[in-house]
């Protein structure tokens, strides 16, 4: 999976309840969640996003709740990839779950401006800022998450699990 | 091999002889919890796979109590679609508005939770069982779908950080202001993926209530569990819980090794730990109370899944017998449960509480997350003993929440400021004595 889109920049431990307040958690409908997304932050952030764009944030990316909202409404936003310092836990295991592209490069993270091109090659584990000329090895995910992301997220993997048998 | 407590209960459940940080396993679920947030994106995501059953129907427990009693039609819907679950796939414990509680205060009191369990919870303070020596974490939907149709989950085997705290607190020192203390020490990434061990003097001392408030919050610090390890205290609450959860404790792993290996140990002075509060807009953003009394309120807090369980309304009841609350604030009382609703109204707490000019509310999260009952204004300003204060939690995005136990909270609550209950009781007197002089 390869990536290109402009940058939008966050700080560091940009929380899920400004990613989807949650006063519109009364429904799980993916467009109405996607219309707030990062509404508490950056009110202008929906307008200004665009399918494929790229959101580059500094450590402890999704703190806080562990709504699976938070994920949905930035893919349905719009939003390829997020790429950031660090990520916390219940969003990373959500990202994956969901099937949202998450890649942790402090150093790509720490360059980037808004408005930059960036690359980001998930198999290949790498980040390129087109706009600076810059490449960032991304940390790699443990075996397990490669697995996970290969067969296209948990639910198909437990389907495939259960379906041979049940037991793990 | 010498093993933290999160180990030892992680490798029980693998059917391991030991795990080691860092190690995948997957791991059997105790139990699996959901709310109304979280719930019907899971519920829409396992019917969507296709799944005809839940593995387990006894060991899932459903608690609509984010957006209840329903506060408009669209929460009404997904309460809704919980309900109806609930009946397909025969779980018998969904618990309706008038029975039920706040999650993280209702799975404990009911006994559903014992030593040595492991337990997801789509919800990030799932972390608070920690408190009765079990694994227990917060998950997103999918995960807790997952876990309905498997039975399992995967888990990455955290290092863990050893929380020492020598010594005995200062009066009105709670485990809430241990644990905002600790979090404006360690930041709210400063124990990311790890469990947070809690030992010492100061926490065999502490009450179970105090321990589920320090466990409640390890996820503000980024930790994937908090434990304290099974003792006196943990054996005599589990005794006396009506499903008896302490009759699956033995045999369980229920403490740490001496020479455990830990990513960190960190010693803390119980006797230097201030009454704490969080200001905005980061619960690591810790200052003293008494350092912010400058700071003006008009609204204050007191219960959720943090700071509701009786232990805690007293401790506000203390502080509020026979005064009142200020005119510019408004006190709202969450209670964590049924229960708690039951007991405060047999022993006085809830009349002193409504005396004193507080709302008492029926349990249920809506405040702590802007949801309703209690949503806050452009530029107003709370006091709360629940667990976040991140930008525009509870209620418009340019309103200000300060975290702090039942006992500052209520104080604050008097002085209409951020206050200690010996401000209040100082200034209390201090219009006695003028009082007095007037007469003369």
């Amino acid at each position: 999976m390869i990536f290109e889109g402009t940058v939008h920049t966050f700080g560091r431990d940009v929380d899920t309840d400004v990613i989807i307040p949650a006063r519109y958690l009364n429904t799980n409908d993916p467009d109405e969640l996607a219309s707030h997304c990062m509404e508490d932050i950056d009110a202008e952030f929906v307008k200004r996003v665009k399918k494929g764009d790229i959101i580059v944030a500094g450590e402890n990316f999704g703190c806080g709740s562990s709504r699976e909202h938070a994920p949905v409404a930035i893919m349905t936003a719009g939003v390829s990839v997020v790429v950031a310092a660090s990520f916390a836990r219940i969003f990373y295991r959500n990202a994956i779950n969901r099937g949202l592209p998450i890649v942790v490069c402090p150093a790509a993270a720490k360059g980037a401006k808004p408005g930059d091109r960036l690359r980001v090659d998930i198999a290949a584990g790498t980040v390129e800022n087109l706009t600076q000329g810059k490449k960032y090895a991304a940390e790699p995910f443990p075996p397990f998450m490669q697995e996970l992301i290969k067969r296209g997220g948990l639910m198909k993997y437990v389907k495939s699990k259960l379906a041979a048998g049940g037991k793990v | 091999m010498a093993a933290t407590i999160a180990e030892k209960i992680l490798a029980a459940a693998a059917g391991e002889a030991a795990v080691r940080p860092g190690q995948i396993i997957e791991a059997p679920v105790d139990l699996a919890l959901t709310n109304d947030i979280t719930g019907p994106l899971a519920m829409a995501e396992f019917e969507k796979a296709g799944f005809d059953r839940v593995f387990d129907p006894q060991k899932i427990v459903l608690v609509p109590d984010h957006f209840t009693p329903n506060k408009d039609v669209k929460s009404a819907g997904q309460v809704k679609k919980m309900r109806d679950f609930a009946h397909k796939f025969g779980i018998e414990q969904f618990f309706e508005v008038g029975r039920m509680g706040i999650e993280h205060a209702l799975l404990p009191e009911l006994g559903l939770v014992a030593p040595g369990d492991i337990v997801i919870g789509a919800d990030s303070h799932t972390c608070t069982y920690g408190a009765l020596a079990a694994f227990s974490t917060g998950v997103g939907s999918t995960d807790f779908a997952v876990a309905m149709a498997w039975g399992h989950v995967w888990l990455r085997v955290p290092e863990s950080i050893r929380f020492v705290y020598h010594g005995l607190p200062g009066r009105y020192v709670t485990g809430k202001d241990f644990i905002l203390d600790t979090i404006g020490r360690i930041g709210v990434d400063g124990a990311l993926y790890k469990a947070m061990e809690f030992t010492g003097e100061a926490i065999e001392a502490m009450s179970i209530e105090g321990r589920f408030t320090m466990c409640n919050m390890a996820i503000e610090a980024g930790g994937k569990a908090g434990i304290v390890g099974h003792d006196a205290t943990t054996a005599a609450y589990l005794a006396s819980r009506p499903k008896g959860s302490h009759a699956r404790t033995s045999g369980r792993v229920l403490a740490s090794d001496p020479d455990a290996d830990y990513a960190e140990v960190i010693e803390i002075d119980a006797a230097a730990v201030p009454l704490t509060v969080s200001k905005p807009h980061l619960p690591a953003n810790t200052a003293p109370a008494e350092d912010l009394a400058s700071t003006t309120i008009d609204q204050v807090v007191i219960g959720s899944c943090t700071n509701g369980r009786l232990e805690d309304l007293r401790q506000a009841a203390e502080i509020l017998r026979g005064r009142s609350v200020h005119p510019n604030v408004r006190a709202i009382i969450l209670p964590g449960t049924q229960q708690v609703c039951l007991d405060a109204a047999k022993d006085g707490t809830m009349q002193t509480l409504i005396e004193a000019g507080c709302a008492f509310s029926t349990p249920t999260c809506g405040p702590c997350l802007g949801g309703h009952m209690g949503v806050l204004a452009a530029g107003e300003r709370c006091v709360s003993t629940t667990n976040r204060n991140f930008v525009g939690r509870m209620g418009d995005v340019t309103s200000e929440v300060y975290l702090a136990s039942p006992y500052v909270a209520a104080a604050s609550a008097i002085a209409g400021h951020i206050a200690t209950p010996r401000m209040v009781a100082k200034a209390a007197s201090g219009k006695t004595a003028a009082g007095r002089g007037g007469r003369r």
